[in-house]
């Protein structure tokens, strides 16, 4: 892999969670630097993803320079397989189809859970976020993948407000909650790439950015961290995947 | 009882028995649909996000000032900051609220929902699309697999977690959605109300069958001998729909499927507006774009000729090679 160009954070984002991708594999979507980063996995090496949109989209296969501003607009559908209700997609999921969950995030906590729905106390929160969409149900049923910025607010011990499940408080909780199927796979960030431990279900380093240091990932997060045995450092994004990436969003939409 | 609870069956027959269910013409304007929504009901709106909301109609609820509705939709974008903004609805049901994801939080929903003076009740997206399936098949709930062990159900006494009678596998059942009326903008729909829907149907055929009553706005009415033609496009039938409205351009500016994708710059200029100072800048909005205009055409017109075309040109090139 050559060496690239001098690239963005949710440009860094979106190529290492490209490269978390399968050829073959159906994964589901979210807006923003999962879309483009699935999109850019179909482009470098995985021509036979199939990739789902919640609007109703079965084989998206997204048009450069083209992205569509959300899962619900008509762009998501060009050159698609297929296109469906809502419901139904969403249903696919729950009947298993689906083998990863990809998601951006605002939140986090040590057990992969997310909070899009409220900063501080929900009965009178500082700050209203958006909410789930289909956050909740993508990560109540399918193994998922969430690409975020690393900042130490965004990291958290606990989250303020469960919005999508990981592996709530750890160990077989989730499990025992009902959410039999899935759970946090890989979190990506501009600093590094984390798992989740088998037993205690924490979230722990597999792989340093090329650059960063175990410190300055531990000073970014508001939790202790635990590091694999042998902790890997990722390969920087190449030209080739920079290039292709920006031909994708040559706006800058979701690479800013 | 509040529309977006579920609904005892004897009393759902009833409301269905009471409508004119026969095939006849009911074409009329957007001012004499709106007589359908009066204050407090319960109301379903069709499309999602951006795309194919019944903005026309939203429009006139406004400008006929109803108040206190409850607003449930899949996904709401600028039309959840409308409803209450305006001060038509008190409470939004969805499972996401936010302008867009280009423009970050609205400030008119945190502004409003922040201070309590008005409600966002949240669901998970599948689950809004159970509650409104529930409510088209005439059972009071649908058996769900998400939502479990999040805070999200913390929030819903509504929703009720069972041990499954077959399996003894941990359910959660949310209950039927029969909103009082729906709203749904169609690319094409004939005088007795058989609408054709292209390209993504969101939850709207779901929504139709639950409601109590459905206002069509169309981007045009068709003869019924055109529907007749094509009969595998027309999603909802003519005994689901109260009244049809012809209302070209009755989503924008948001997108509708084919014909137009959304007018961005008048997007931007209402976010820069309204995000600057939710109250003050919601009133100028709404004074400028719902209340001045005489009629929808002369909105559009506000919108603007040149950035109708183009967003008419990027929605009709979805179907070029």
């Amino acid at each position: 892999m050559t060496e690239g160009l001098r690239h963005t954070a949710s440009e860094m984002l979106a190529v290492l969670a490209a490269r978390q991708l399968k050829n073959g594999q159906v994964v589901f979507a979210g807006v923003g630097v999962p879309l483009l980063a699935a999109t850019l996995a179909q482009r470098l090496n995985c021509p036979g993803l199939t990739i789902l949109f919640e609007g109703g989209v079965i084989g998206a296969f997204v048009e450069p320079g083209r992205l569509p501003p959300s899962t619900n607009d008509q762009r998501c559908t060009k050159r698609a397989n297929m296109v469906l209700g809502s419901a139904e997609v969403l249903l696919l999921l729950q009947r298993g189809y689906v083998d990863i969950g990809f998601m951006g995030g605002a939140q986090i906590d040590q057990y992969g859970n997310l909070n899009s729905s409220f900063i501080g106390d929900p009965a009178a929160p500082k700050t209203r976020l958006p909410g789930t969409g289909g956050g909740n149900d993508i990560s109540s049923l399918t193994n998922m993948i969430v690409a975020m910025k690393h900042e130490k607010r965004r990291f958290v011990e606990k989250v303020d407000f469960v919005t999508s499940p990981g592996f709530l408080r750890g160990r077989r909780t989730r499990a025992e909650s009902g959410l039999v199927a899935g759970g946090m796979f890989r979190v990506i960030t501009e600093l590094a790439v984390f798992g989740f431990d088998d037993e205690s279900r924490r979230m722990a380093v597999i792989a340093l950015n090329p650059g960063v240091s175990r410190e300055e990932v531990q000073d970014n997060t508001g939790f202790r961290l635990d590091f694999h045995d042998r902790v890997a450092v990722t390969e920087p994004p190449s030209t080739h995947e920079l290039e292709t990436l920006r031909l994708l969003d040559p706006e800058r939409l979701f690479t800013s | 009882m509040r529309g977006y609870e579920a609904q005892p069956y004897a009393r759902l027959r009833e409301n269905l028995a009471r409508r004119d269910r026969s095939l006849r013409e009911k074409v009329m304007s957007l001012s004499e649909a709106a007589s359908f929504v009066q204050d407090g009901m319960t109301v379903g709106v069709g499309g999602s996000t951006m795309s194919r909301t019944p903005m026309a109609m939203i429009w006139e609820l406004i400008r006929q000032s109803r108040r206190r509705l409850t607003v449930a939709r899949s996904i709401v974008s600028t039309d959840g900051d409308l409803f209450i903004g305006s001060g038509v609805a008190d409470e939004i049901v969805t499972s996401w609220f936010a302008q867009g994801i280009l423009w970050g939080l609205s400030k008119v929903m945190r502004r409003h929902i922040e201070s309590g003076e008005k409600r966002f009740q949240e669901w998970s997206h599948m689950a809004i699309g159970m509650r409104f399936r529930a409510g088209a098949m005439g059972v009071p709930f649908m058996p769900i697999r998400s939502m479990l062990g999040s805070d999200v159900l913390k929030l819903r006494p509504e929703a009720k977690e069972i041990d499954c009678p077959f399996t003894g596998e941990k359910l959660l059942l949310v209950p039927a959605l029969n909103p009082d009326v729906a709203l749904i903008h169609v690319q094409r729909c004939d005088p007795y109300g058989n609408a054709q829907i292209d390209g993504l149907q969101f939850m709207d055929i779901d929504l139709a069958m639950a409601a109590n009553g459905v206002i069509i706005t169309t981007e045009r009415i068709v003869s019924n001998d055109q529907i007749r033609r094509a009969p595998d496009q027309t999603k909802i039938p003519f005994f689901c729909v109260d009244a049809v409205v012809e209302a070209p351009y009755g989503a924008a500016p948001h997108e509708c499927y084919g014909l137009y994708e959304p007018m961005m710059r008048h997007m931007e200029s209402y976010v820069a507006s309204v995000n600057a100072d939710p109250v003050r800048g919601m009133r100028d909005y709404l004074d400028r774009y719902v209340l001045a205009p005489k009629s929808w055409p002369e909105f559009l017109t506000l919108i603007g000729m040149e950035e109708v075309l183009e967003a008419t040109s990027r929605g009709r090139s979805i179907y070029n090679d």
